[in-house]
């Protein structure tokens, strides 16, 4: 039985994108509607399907498959399961978040941009959705193109640099990725991930092609030492891209390894493991250790992000159905609460033109409104209990506690890190005295207190209720746990497929 | 000569015939606006010529083995009739623009592709020959053909010695082939006995082609050519140049040569390497859109080589459908920039794209989006035509190639992603207009909607090309 639910949820924001170019240019204003109406209905259908995905489900549901190139095997198969399904409500979510956050801050080329911003939404949709390996790479390198031009023609001076390298270092990393899955394809005869999942490769293959595929999610993610495209890419980026960068881009790459590598090479996962997870440690120590001296706040934030992903990572390799979920769960808060951060230095960027912390000072005098939040998001990012970084964080803890103590031993001192670079950073542009331009800082509008509101609603809701993404999340981690821990292989796939 | 002969070139006797007519009615029209009967003459023959392709598809040989028709020629023929209409369309509002117009120009255009066609079509190394200079001689000319430029001038001098170069070592292969078989025949030529002469002629043909296929050590005469010759001959020729080039490849190396695959094999894989990177490598430092274009143009030459490398199915129909994708977006980038003048000359530097976007956002999107194919970017259809190849060449056991070409892709990136940008982002480049051409519109506009087309839906090209790959089973 085919489902088209997914089918609109990928294509309607590419709808839009060509809705938009029949559009008259200076109609900023129906532009942005246009554009935000499309969002929000993306939103409304991935909020049907996470509501509707049942609980304990570990197969995959709302599955489209047609054969698309027959003469070579490739199929157009999407399906969402427990592993996707939080990070398609949060890709849907922070389009329109970002968009209201960054409302009147791009006025050159509008219309380009905005379009940019749906096709990327459809590609990241379909990357996340795919469950063919050919159909995957389309969607993981079409999300490269509209990225790249929004970081290259709207980003800050150094655009053009930063949007090659950002290109480069995921482009090499995925080329070798496909050239592996050209390796699957003529030892396996398929492309399709299901089937995949239901005969294994043989061992003596698995390792030459989890390196190719962990090279390109690292890139992505990124795991140390491949992390150096990350800052560049965040810096020169315009709000509304870091917000997508981080918030749902990074997940790509840690998506990548819960739905390819760990259960297509459980073999080779398992013997990469020791090493994955000291890269994870130092990734955490490392990104937190380089984020605390930054005077720049994107900069700040966007070390923050190999910190907070390395425990991501660490839940993953842990294996232990905590770690898993941890990961999951860590990586829809990441996208939260980063975008939020991201959003944030958005908002003083647009008043004082510099992301300088010397230049601030007493913010909160000023804002009060958009200080508490701010601190509110802060705590989020620094995994404070009532947040949604506790929960994640805390799992993920416990999962690699299980699996290998010495690793989350090591891994605890991230934590207080983090806490400790992102008070100061409060501390220096919200309270001490007020620098004399922020006395003319205007309040924060309507929008960007909304987008802002928004997401701390969801930083609370998992924070203090988390429970609708670990019940959905859980079944189908708890297989893949039981894959990569040596469980038989027979029991690998109930009714998947359907 | 039998009826039966007289069939199996029928689409040829079109083509060539519309040529001359094209020239004779040309005696009869005194301005540009009559010219426009000429574009139309000259489509109808393309049309009519493809007509009798699908009309009469069956597999035959004639004129006693000397001239094949089968799946590959059908499809390589296809393709070099809608690449010459395609060609046609973008030429005149060039022509008429610049003051080149006449008869002759769409006569030179029709007889080289009459020449690729042939090519496609060869079971003979003699037949081989004199469709490589049907095709080579009016592109020197069309090289050349802007009278009063001396870049054309040159151009078109530089491209008729070095071809003629090149058609002399193809000739002198052919004579060592025949020293050792005593046959020109493809047919014969598969059978024979390995030898030295036949080795030693197999590479000399494999070198003249790869001059005209501007295959690295021996693309050194594309960029000089391409950057004189008027704009839409350089368009033309940078694309059936390389179907007539490939065409006569994939034909000889696996229909004439396929026993000598283990000599051929490795050199053909060392020149697609050495192509891919040479080619990528180059177009990296310029600054003129039409050198980068032809710097590009040898890197695809050098991914093509992959699939003859590979001698197998998958690589005879990789080639064949890389070589539809890549003369489609070739065609189209090159279609963008007919667009652009600067006093009534070419402006062909990649600062001369800046502020496209906002002059004229269908030029610039579509520029956009034939870079995004040329660098094989999922998902245009440039993406499947090199994971088609790359596929090819692992399955034969040359992963280190493919390695080269995915090496190549990143590289080719920073380039074509460089033009896209300046299209978008760079500074306004105040001095070039944006010249009214609707033919070309017409032209570009059939390019952007084939790409996207097999962008969305690649199943039926796929199958399409697939139908070569049947000849070889």
């Amino acid at each position: 039985m085919n489902h088209s639910l997914l089918t609109w949820l990928v294509f309607l924001p590419i709808a839009g994108a060509l809705m938009l170019a029949m559009l008259p240019r200076q109609a900023h204003a129906t532009l942005r509607g246009v554009a935000l109406a499309v969002f929000v209905a993306v939103l409304a259908l991935a909020a049907y399907v996470f509501f509707s995905f049942p609980p304990g489900e570990a197969g995959f549901r709302f599955a489209t498959r047609t054969p698309w190139v027959p003469g070579f095997d490739i199929d157009y198969h999407l399906a969402v399961d427990g592993i996707s399904l939080p990070l398609v409500l949060l890709t849907a979510f922070l389009f329109p978040v970002a968009l209201l956050g960054t409302w009147d801050s791009v006025r050159e080329k509008l219309k380009e941009y905005l379009a940019l911003l749906l096709l990327l939404e459809g590609a990241v949709l379909g990357t996340f959705l795919a469950l063919d390996l050919v159909l995957f790479y389309i969607f993981w390198e079409a999300v490269l193109v509209p990225m790249c031009f929004l970081i290259g023609v709207w980003g800050g001076k150094r655009r053009a640099y930063a949007a090659l390298k950002f290109f480069l270092f995921t482009m090499t990393g995925s080329l070798l990725m496909l050239l592996a899955i050209v390796g699957i394809y003529l030892s396996s005869g398929t492309f399709s991930v299901v089937d995949l999942y239901a005969k294994p490769l043989p061992a003596e293959m698995q390792g030459w092609l989890f390196a190719a595929f962990a090279l390109a999610f690292a890139i992505k993610v990124p795991v140390f030492p491949l992390h150096t495209w990350l800052p560049d890419a965040h810096v020169e980026a315009p709000t509304a891209g870091s917000v997508i960068l981080a918030g749902v881009l990074l997940k790509m790459g840690t998506y990548g390894f819960l739905r390819f590598c760990l259960p297509l090479f459980p073999e080779a996962s398992h013997a990469a493991a020791p090493w994955m997870l000291a890269l994870a440690v130092v990734g955490i120590l490392y990104g937190a250790a380089v984020a605390w001296p930054q005077a720049d706040m994107k900069k700040l934030v966007a070390y923050s992000s190999v910190s907070h992903l390395g425990f991501v990572m660490l839940g993953t390799f842990a294996f232990t159905i905590q770690g898993l979920q941890g990961a999951v769960l860590q990586s829809v808060n990441h996208g939260l609460s980063t975008g939020a951060l991201f959003l944030i230095v958005g908002v003083l960027y647009e008043r004082a033109h510099t992301r300088e912390m010397g230049a601030f000072g007493g913010v909160a005098k000023v804002m009060p409104t958009f200080a508490a939040l701010s601190l509110i998001v802060v705590f989020s990012s620094a995994a404070l209990p009532g947040t949604n970084g506790f929960v994640g964080e805390f799992l993920i803890l416990l999962g690699t506690f299980r699996a290998d103590w010495r690793f989350a031993a090591l891994a605890v001192p991230g934590v207080v890190l983090s806490a400790m670079y992102l008070l100061t950073m409060v501390q220096r542009v919200f309270f001490g005295p007020v620098n004399v331009d922020a006395k003319q800082f205007p309040a924060l509008s309507a929008r960007e207190t909304l987008a802002l509101v928004a997401l701390i609603a969801t930083i609370f809701w998992i924070g203090l209720y988390p429970k609708p993404f670990l019940e959905r999340s859980e079944a189908a981690l708890d297989r893949l746990s039981k894959i990569v821990q040596g469980a038989p292989r027979a029991e690998v796939v109930p009714g998947s497929g359907r | 000569m039998s009826p039966a002969d007289v069939q199996a070139v029928l689409p040829e006797i079109w083509v060539a015939a519309t040529a001359l007519v094209v020239l004779g009615v040309d005696l009869f029209l005194r301005d540009s606006r009559q010219r426009a009967l000429l574009v139309a003459i000259a489509l109808v023959g393309l049309a009519g010529s493809a007509s009798s392709i699908l009309a009469f598809p069956d597999a035959t040989t004639a004129f006693g083995g000397t001239f094949t028709r089968d799946a590959v020629t059908n499809a390589l023929q296809l393709l070099t009739l809608a690449v010459a209409a395609l060609a046609v369309l973008l030429s005149r509002d060039y022509l008429a623009r610049t003051g080149l117009e006449a008869g002759e120009y769409y006569t030179l255009l029709l007889l080289a592709s009459l020449g690729a066609m042939l090519m496609a079509a060869a079971g003979d190394l003699l037949l081989l020959f004199i469709a490589l200079e049907t095709l080579s001689l009016p592109l020197y000319v069309l090289a050349g053909y802007a009278r009063t430029s001396r870049r054309s001038q040159e151009a078109g001098m530089k491209y008729f010695l070095l071809g003629s170069f090149a058609s002399a070592l193809f000739l002198y292969g052919v004579a060592l082939v025949y020293g050792h078989t005593v046959s020109t025949k493809f047919a014969v030529i598969a059978r024979a006995e390995t030898g030295v002469l036949l080795q030693l002629g197999v590479g000399l043909i494999i070198v003249g082609l790869g001059f005209k296929a501007a295959a690295a050590p021996f693309h050194a005469w594309a960029p000089d050519v391409y950057e004189g010759a008027p704009m839409p001959a350089t368009a033309f020729m940078s694309v059936v140049a390389k179907i007539g080039a490939f065409a006569a490849l994939l034909r000889f190396l696996m229909f004439a040569a396929p026993l000598l695959a283990i000599s051929w094999r490795p050199l053909i894989e060392v020149l697609a390497a050495v192509t891919i990177l040479v080619g990528n490598l180059a177009a990296l430092r310029q600054v003129s859109v039409k050198r980068m274009l032809a710097y590009s143009s040898v890197a695809h030459a050098g991914y093509l080589l992959m699939g003859v490398a590979a001698g197998s199915p998958g690589g005879l129909w990789g080639t064949t459908y890389y070589l539809f994708v890549y003369a489609l977006m070739n065609l189209g980038a090159f279609a963008v920039l007919l667009f652009l003048t600067r006093d009534g000359a070419e402006a062909d530097q990649v600062a001369d794209l800046g502020g496209l976007s906002d002059r004229s956002p269908f030029l610039a999107a579509s520029f956009a989006l034939f870079m995004a194919s040329l660098a094989g970017l999922p998902p245009t259809p440039g993406f499947l035509a090199k994971f088609y190849l790359f596929t090819a060449s692992i399955q034969v056991g040359s992963l280190w190639l493919a390695i080269v070409g995915v090496l190549g892709s990143v590289i080719s990136i920073a380039y074509y992603m460089r033009a896209a940008y300046a299209a978008y982002g760079g500074p306004t480049a105040a001095d070039v207009t944006v010249a009214r051409a609707p033919w070309a519109a017409a032209g570009l506009a059939v390019a952007v909607a084939v790409i996207l087309f097999f962008a969305v839906l690649p199943g039926p090209l796929t199958a399409w090309a697939q139908q070569t790959a049947a000849l070889l089973r």
